[in-house]
């Protein structure tokens, strides 16, 4: 792969890339979007049921980390983990199917969104407890520092994990046994309705990282590059067997907290300051700013995603639901012998 | 796979999980121990022992003193394959690390349809006893014996320590080790070499036919020695050991009690919700409940949390006398 050729302006990280992988990265972060975009509409059709957390806003966070990763890492998300989950390589008709509780769904209809997950792609899943992820992704870096594998795990967080007992935790036990492990907080500044000034001592979570004598870094999350550079040094320095790092991108989201969110804790101009930010128009500022994309390109990007997406979801509408006959079925891996049952 | 023919010797049930221990981690690279203290200082209950000094500090791993994150550091290195073995110091502990026993070990499987599994042991010294009162005493099978998708044994023999840990080490599911303090320095016949036993099956230690004992762990025991005082009264009793509590394997109690027509439930956790509570339920709902000819008795701890004081603590857990009182009221009772 050859890396675009610096030139005055260009951020550096963009050497590591190809013109084609960063329109990837655009692609990526458009397929996050219309994704969610398209989630949302199904939830109000009554497609899907239950709640969503969608991270709109947020897609340069998991499109600049993921874009440093190798297929052989792992990452472990967020119950606001669409975008980690396609930024890692996961396809929009099983997730649409898994949103729809089919039976092709990633998790065959057991786990929705808040567990969406796509473990051949290294995704160890979303999950629903906040910072339920994190000493896992330190056990899975533990696994693979054991193997002697080259391999990292990014462990995704949100602002609200930092108060969490096992954020101190899994921090501390990387940095004891040098895992490698990446911490990458994003910072969309409310752990649902309480802001991290209400909620957290420090005033960035980077400086936790102290703590843990590990770098901690504070990012322009909603930028791909600031992200991409940032995430590249903490998993080179993990994949170098130097240890963990803190990983802080500050960014916002756009739409409430889940479907029940009434948004009673931010102001419309707050918000309207952050979708002035918005992650995906400042990526193709800076790709048209520098010749690397043409308008044209990018129209025919998004015009290809949302055909992508429309497919997507009628693949989900076709597919099957799961038998009602399978309800306990993957419970257990092995169930032993002919254990008789209670009649 | 059975080990009748292999020499046997005589080993603590403490000698005989750390033999497991060791024959797993020869056996299997992926094997490694985790837990506090269990380094060179060799358990708080010196069961891994001298281990570190075999196998090192990377597969017999001290960790910080942080049970919520050790536990899910477990359940990460089982995702990606590995075979942890986290020792918890007390059963107690778990509270403190129930989130990623409950929500992340036992579900992680069935949320992700089938996709990935959580090959893990922990183990949980447990039980009264030990003057240790109400934080280090318990016995708290019946939470977890409570959650799918997790398996829940309790052996009560060396032999049974030995090869259920082996075979608990081999399952691709997430299994919940109980040892009871007590029963550490028990000391029983061991065979040699490597063997596993099912974790889902009982053992009749005793066989009689006029009433059913069912218990777990080290009530087991307490069980056979109120059986024997029972014989010189004429009283038969079957003893029957549940060993596995999620699996249960209900058919043996069921079938015992089909041919004694009594049950009496003997075990150290709290009576209420607890282990005799589920086996009792069980032979109601089952074809044995037509041939009872007297009602389920429950012998369980009891409703407080576990004292001090040592008569106290005696008090508040089954033992042999009332073992022996219940039987006979059972018995004697008819109907």
């Amino acid at each position: 792969m050859t890396g675009v050729p610096s030139q005055e302006g260009v951020p550096a990280i963009f050497r590591r890339f190809s013109v084609p992988a960063l329109h990837g990265v655009l692609r990526q972060m458009h397929l996050i979007r219309q994704f969610e975009e398209g989630a949302e509409q199904a939830y109000m059709r009554g497609l899907v049921h239950g709640t969503m957390h969608l991270s709109i806003g947020q897609e340069a966070s998991a499109t600049g980390v993921c874009a440093v990763l190798e297929p052989g890492d792992y990452i472990t998300s967020t119950h606001r983990g669409h975008g980690h989950c396609i930024a890692k390589g996961a396809e929009a008709k099983y997730m649409f199917a898994e949103f729809f509780g089919k039976d092709t769904g990633y998790c065959r209809g057991r786990g929705g969104s808040m567990h969406i997950a796509d473990v051949a792609s290294g995704n160890l899943g979303a999950n629903g407890i906040v910072g339920g992820g994190m000493p896992i992704a330190v056990g899975a870096a533990l696994a693979l520092k054991q193997r002697r594998l080259p391999n990292v795990a990014i462990c995704f967080f949100g602002d609200g994990a930092n108060n969490e007992g096992a954020f101190h935790e899994s921090l501390n036990m990387a940095a004891i046994w040098k895992l490698p492990v990446v911490f990458v907080c994003e910072n969309n500044q409310y752990g649902m309705s309480t802001s991290t000034e209400r909620s957290t001592a420090v005033k960035r979570i980077a400086q936790r990282a102290v703590a843990y004598d590990m770098p901690g870094v504070t990012v322009d999350g909603n930028d791909f590059a600031c992200v991409a550079e940032a995430a590249a040094e903490a998993v080179d320095r993990a994949r170098r067997g130097e240890g963990p790092s803190l990983l802080e991108c500050m960014t916002y989201r756009h739409r409430g907290h889940s479907k029940s969110d009434r948004n009673r804790y931010r102001t419309k101009e707050e918000i309207d300051a952050w979708i002035a930010l918005d992650p995906i128009g400042r990526f193709e500022q800076t790709l048209l700013q520098h010749g690397l994309i043409d308008a044209a390109q990018i129209e025919a990007l998004v015009a290809d995603v949302a055909r992508e997406i429309d497919d997507a979801v009628e693949f989900a509408r076709n597919s099957p639901a799961p038998e009602l006959s399978s309800l306990t079925s993957f419970v257990y891996t092995h169930v032993p012998g002919e254990t008789a049952h209670v009649r | 796979m059975s080990a009748e023919n292999a020499a046997s010797r005589e080993l603590t049930y403490s000698q005989a999980i750390q033999e497991a221990l060791a024959l797993a981690m020869e056996r299997d690279d992926r094997v490694f121990l985790m837990g506090e203290d269990i380094g060179v200082y060799g358990g708080a209950f010196q069961v891994t022992g001298d281990l570190v000094h075999r196998f090192g500090e990377d597969r017999v791993m001290d960790t910080p003193i942080s049970e919520l994150g050790g536990a899910g550091v477990a359940v990460g290195a089982a995702l990606l394959g590995q075979r942890p073995v986290f020792e918890f110091q007390f059963s107690d502990f778990a509270a403190l690390a129930m989130e990623q026993i409950v929500n992340q070990a036992a579900k992680i499987r069935y949320m992700l349809g089938g996709k990935a599994s959580v090959p893990l042991v922990m183990r949980f010294p447990s039980g009264s006893g030990t003057g240790a009162a109400a934080q280090h005493s318990q016995s708290l099978e019946a939470w977890l014996a409570h959650v799918p998708g997790l398996k829940v044994v309790q052996p009560s023999t060396p032999h049974d320590a030995k090869g259920m840990l082996l075979a608990a080490i081999e399952d691709p599911d997430p299994v919940m080790f109980f040892e009871h303090k007590l029963l550490y320095k028990m000391k029983g016949p061991v065979p040699e070499g490597y063997y596993t036993e099912p974790l889902h099956e009982a053992r009749v230690r005793r066989v009689g036919d006029q009433v059913t004992i069912a218990a777990n762990s080290i009530m087991v025991h307490k069980a056979l020695d109120a059986a024997e005082q029972l014989a010189a009264e004429g009283i038969s009793a079957e003893v029957i050991d549940l060993r596995s509590l999620r699996p249960m394997d209900y058919r043996t109690v069921i079938d015992s009690v089909c041919k004694t027509t009594r049950l009496v439930c003997v075990y150290e956790g709290t009576k209420q919700f607890g282990i005799g509570t589920e086996v009792a339920a069980a032979i109601a709902e089952s074809d044995a409940f037509d041939r009872l000819d007297a009602p389920i008795v429950r012998l369980g701890g009891a409703d407080c949390p576990l004292p001090y004081n040592p008569d106290l603590e005696r008090a508040a857990v089954p033992q042999v006398p009332d073992i022996v009182a219940a039987v006979r009221r059972t018995v004697q009772g008819g109907r």
